[in-house]
């Protein structure tokens, strides 16, 4: 990760057309915007094709960024929108994937919370439950709880009103603490 | 479902609770005074609320978690900008080239119409002066 000064003389540069200071910027960023690009979209080959498309999207509109949010920010924002568009292609023709009602069910033998007391492996387990979540309620979460974006940039950038994605983000929240901390009614509705 | 039972005398059940819990963990939504009393006084609620607080905790710790990409984005990502810079110079190019040609047919068929007229202009007066 680039510091902030470094990271504004690089802006400034790429802005003036300086194409080493953008693949710098690319290089610094990369890791993190794949990242998010893998969350939001839970498979290699797309994260791949979302972190490319964003990248290229931020060369052609970098005159209009103002230098107001960190680089990486405002790559978050595009990245959404991104992965939004790809999960919109993808789920055309296979309307399960667009419903936020699918029940997740874990199956595995271990699902009492007394037995995942390591926070290393409460994190793998909310990874899980974040790509069993459907898409358009994982980007929500991810966007909101784990990237801090603001509800409008979420709303924005997925093109849904602010109200509509608090619901999908509360919905995501649910479901989650659902599946990592069931109830025994939960569990028996799991079953 | 869960249960509906009431606790204390604020009125509002868990499953109103639950509801809301998921909104207000975080300071999104502001809890009613109701709820606030009843999660003060209701054991499962606030199992249920630690819980939600454990997820976020989480959640934010996956934020310092990077996946590195297989090797070669970088390469990839300047070689579709420099690819996407081509095509729109192309594209620059192809359509000069369009508005060069429309404008040369343009002044051709100019050119014809006013050799039209010129040849008109001295037939008419070709015949005045025989006459």
């Amino acid at each position: 990760m680039v510091i902030p000064s470094e990271e504004a003389r690089l802006v400034a540069a790429a802005k003036a057309g300086d194409s080493d200071a953008f693949a710098e910027l690319v290089r610094a960023t990369e890791a993190d915007i794949y990242t998010l690009a893998y969350r939001l979209t839970g498979n290699a080959e797309d994260a791949r094709d979302v972190a490319q498309e964003a990248y290229l999207r931020a060369f052609r509109s970098l005159k209009k960024f103002r230098g107001d949010a960190r680089f990486s920010t405002w790559m978050y924002r595009i990245t959404a929108n991104c992965a939004s568009t790809q999960l919109t292609r993808r789920s055309k023709g296979r309307h399960e994937e667009l419903s936020d009602d699918d029940t997740i069910v874990d199956e595995r033998p271990e699902s009492d919370p007394e037995t995942m007391a390591e926070a290393g492996a409460m994190r793998d387990r909310v990874t899980e439950a974040l790509g069993d979540l459907p898409p358009i309620l994982r980007a929500v979460v991810v966007l909101r709880d784990v990237y801090d974006l603001p509800h409008e940039a979420i709303a924005s950038e997925l093109g849904i009103s602010e109200s509509a994605a608090k619901v999908r983000l509360h919905r995501a929240r649910r479901k989650l603490r659902e599946r990592l901390f069931p109830t025994g009614e939960e569990k028996a509705r799991a079953v | 479902m869960r249960s509906s039972r009431y606790f204390g005398t604020d009125g509002v059940t868990c499953d109103e609770v639950a509801d809301a819990l998921p909104g207000i963990v975080d300071g999104d939504d502001v809890a009613d005074l109701d709820v606030q009393r009843h999660v003060a006084a209701c054991l499962r609620c606030q199992a249920e609320l630690v819980q939600y607080r454990r997820l976020l905790r989480t959640l934010h710790q996956l934020r310092t978690e990077v996946l590195e990409p297989a090797p070669g984005l970088v390469p990839e990502v300047l070689a579709a900008i420099e690819a996407a810079g081509e095509r729109r110079a192309m594209h620059h190019l192809l359509s000069g080239r369009r508005v060069a040609y429309v404008s040369g047919i343009a002044a051709a068929t100019a050119a014809g119409a006013a050799g039209a007229i010129l040849a008109s202009r001295a037939r008419h007066r070709r015949v005045r002066l025989a006459s």
